[in-house]
């Protein structure tokens, strides 16, 4: 098990926060809520070891598509990185809707 | 779990030697003894689960728990409650020494779960009409068997020793199943404490009224016997003055120190429960 | 919705028999306990309890090596079902096989006493189960099997003031330690998807050898787990479609009979009777014990 920390400079604030997943074999959950300063602080803790480097595509790739000011925790058990990508942005949808 | 399933003789020694000589046996099925007696002034039932080689259910010939088990506790507390509906709420004693559930087909066509259902409803119903229920742990008390016979219990007694053990499953079967070494199991178990095999650690979460220390619990010397049937009243009168649900449980040093997590539970939600 | 098994007794794992209904109907098997809670509560009447936000985790996972779920895999909400108050217990299955923990637990067992203190104080509010569980977390153990006991004790209590439903909709099924409390129930509902049971067939298989349970025979499996059989030998009350309006049509059913005259687990002396009338020497099979205990008879 493993713990990851991300953190990007962000400016849309977060409408509401949200909660989106299971943390179920192959999945995850996204807890989303507004981040205290205009920064993104992304915490992962994951139940497999070493893709530290996966992680940080997907979330680099992420933020350049939603430069939201989120704390977003997430607790993984094995998703894989489309996986991860859908239920961050299931996570972004709802907290807008 | 070794195939090798060694039959305890715990049980009905400590049924035999508290329940004494002076106690009615009630006809029951081999596996279910059932003595009515008294304890220094105070009517008690005694009620142990046994090993029958001869049951009928070949799956329940070592002292498992099963259907037969469950709904013959159930019948045994439920008579005792009737007897007592309009006067006064004798004790129910569980002695308690059981490796577990039975594990086979016709249990879980027949209901086994139902059975240990009953049984757990007579349990609490007899504590709900103020009968106070206490436990005796003697030896094994694992998983379905224990929530069937002893964990409803107002007071739980142990005793401090090795053959003692709370736990939810077998430990070569939890080692299988969490895909662990049983020496890994028992290093968790050193900082875990809800997953440790050892009554002192159980002890630490508060469930149990009283930890016996001192008792050869294979051949008890009749000092011993007299200081367990002493530590038995004082859980019996203590019942009396306590509630008739689980919250005592709640109460305890242990909870306080290693619930933490339940009690905030239970604040917050009391906290939510109706605000709008 | 109690339907009659067609046919003769057949009990192989569930299929689709018309293709039609998979059009129409909303499965409650596919959604997650979150989803399935908000599905049967009346639009709009949701409100979910010690949420995920609150983050009351389990205190033992991490240290294991386990990712924890932000609400240890049960949600507690309340809401309305028809109009009338009621409070949801839902189990995540997918989270851990839905084993209960010290905190999963503790919700349980807190919201079953919450709702005790209401029926005396003359405001009941109807308390549902969505069991999906294979019992103790073992992570967990010690306080695992503690807190299966105070949620039986505290079910016990309540349902002598208001029933309590259960509803078992698989795809884990509800075992081991919880499937006691299941049996507690004032009213049981199950899907054919769904198995109820004391032990998995493994664990059978493990403890008394293949020939008593083969463990890989599915059609075994559901012969004797399986809702179907469940609710034609009387362990189960209700045998609905695995539909979210079938479902809460037979929740609404239920808390409507009110306080059942006898519950399951007080009828002693019939199950000590069957029990004796049976011929246990040889192994049994699914279709006999249909024959011998019939709903109804």
């Amino acid at each position: 098990m493993e713990r990851l920390h991300f953190e990007y400079a962000a400016s849309q604030p977060i409408k509401q926060r949200a909660h989106v997943g299971v943390v179920g074999s192959g999945d995850l959950e996204v807890l989303l809520e507004p981040s205290p300063d205009q920064k993104a602080h992304v915490t992962i803790t994951t139940s497999v070891d070493g893709f530290g480097k996966t992680w940080k595509l997907v979330m680099d790739r992420f933020f350049s598509h939603y430069q939201c000011a989120a704390s977003i925790e997430i607790h993984d058990f094995g998703a894989t990185p489309g996986a991860v990508a859908l239920r961050l942005e299931q996570a972004v949808e709802r907290s807008q809707s | 779990m070794s195939n090798e399933k060694t039959i305890s003789t715990r049980g009905r020694i400590w049924f035999e030697t508290l329940a004494g000589k002076q106690a009615k046996h009630r006809p029951s099925v081999p596996s279910v003894l059932v003595a009515d007696t008294t304890l220094q002034k105070e009517r008690v039932r005694f009620l142990a689960i046994v090993p029958d080689p001869e049951n009928r259910f070949p799956c329940a010939r070592q002292g498992q728990v099963g259907l037969q088990e469950g709904w013959n506790l159930a019948k045994q507390i439920r008579d005792a409650i009737k007897a007592d509906e309009n006067g006064e709420k004798r004790a129910i004693i569980a002695i308690v020494d059981v490796p577990s559930q039975a594990y086979g087909r016709r249990e879980e066509l027949l209901g086994i779960f139902l059975a240990a259902a009953a049984a757990t409803d007579a349990y609490v119903s007899a504590r709900l009409a103020g009968h106070p229920v206490i436990s005796l742990l003697v030896g094994h008390a694992i998983s379905g068997g224990f929530l069937t016979h002893g964990a409803q219990a107002n007071r739980l007694l142990a005793f401090n020793d090795p053959g003692v053990t709370v736990h939810a499953m077998a430990k070569n079967a939890a080692a299988r199943v969490t895909r662990r070494t049983v020496e890994e199991l028992d290093k968790l178990a050193e900082t875990i404490i809800p997953m440790s095999y050892k009554i002192e650690d159980y002890a630490k979460l508060g469930t149990l009224y009283k930890l016996i220390d001192g008792v050869k619990v294979d051949s008890p010397e009749p000092e011993q016997v007299e200081q367990v049937r002493d530590d038995l009243s004082a859980a019996i009168a203590d019942a009396r003055s306590g509630q008739r649900d689980l919250s005592d449980r709640l109460q305890s040093q242990g909870a306080q120190k290693n619930r933490i997590a339940t009690l905030v539970v239970r604040q917050r939600l009391a906290a939510e429960w109706h605000s709008n | 919705m109690s339907q009659p098994t067609p046919g003769a007794a057949s009990s192989s794992p569930p299929t689709l028999r018309d293709p039609r209904e998979y059009l129409t109907r909303k499965s409650l098997v596919e959604l997650n306990a979150r989803e399935r809670a908000q599905a049967l509560l009346d639009e709009g009447s949701y409100r979910e309890l010690l949420g995920p936000f609150e983050r009351l985790e389990s205190p033992w996972l991490l240290q294991q090596g386990v990712v924890p779920q932000a609400d240890d895999g049960l949600i507690v909400a309340r809401g309305k079902i028809s109009g009338t108050d009621s409070v949801i217990l839902a189990i995540e299955g997918q989270f851990q096989g839905g084993g209960i923990g010290e905190v999963s637990g503790a919700k349980a067992a807190a919201a079953l006493d919450l709702a005790l203190e209401d029926a005396k104080r003359g405001q009941p509010v109807q308390v549902v189960l969505l069991l999906e569980t294979g019992g103790v977390r073992l992570q967990e153990a010690n306080l695992g099997l503690e807190v299966i006991a105070e949620i039986n004790s505290s079910l016990i209590a309540l349902r002598q003031h208001v029933p309590v439903v259960g509803v078992i909709a698989g795809m884990v099924g509800c075992f081991g330690g919880m499937s006691i409390s299941a049996s507690l129930c004032s009213y049981l509902i199950m899907t054919r998807e769904a198995r109820l049971g004391l032990n998995g067939p493994e664990v059978i298989e493990e403890q008394s050898g293949i020939e008593e349970f083969d463990s890989k025979d599915r059609q075994l499996i559901w012969g004797v787990n399986g809702g179907e059989q469940r609710h034609a030998t009387g362990f189960a009350d209700y045998l609905a479609e695995d539909d979210v309006a079938a479902i809460k049509e037979c929740i609404v059913q239920a808390f409507g009979r009110g306080i059942p005259a006898t519950h399951r687990s007080e009828q002693v002396d019939d199950y000590l009777k069957r029990l004796a009338a049976i011929d246990v020497s040889h192994q049994l099979e699914s279709s006999e014990i249909r024959k011998l205990w019939s709903k109804g008879e």
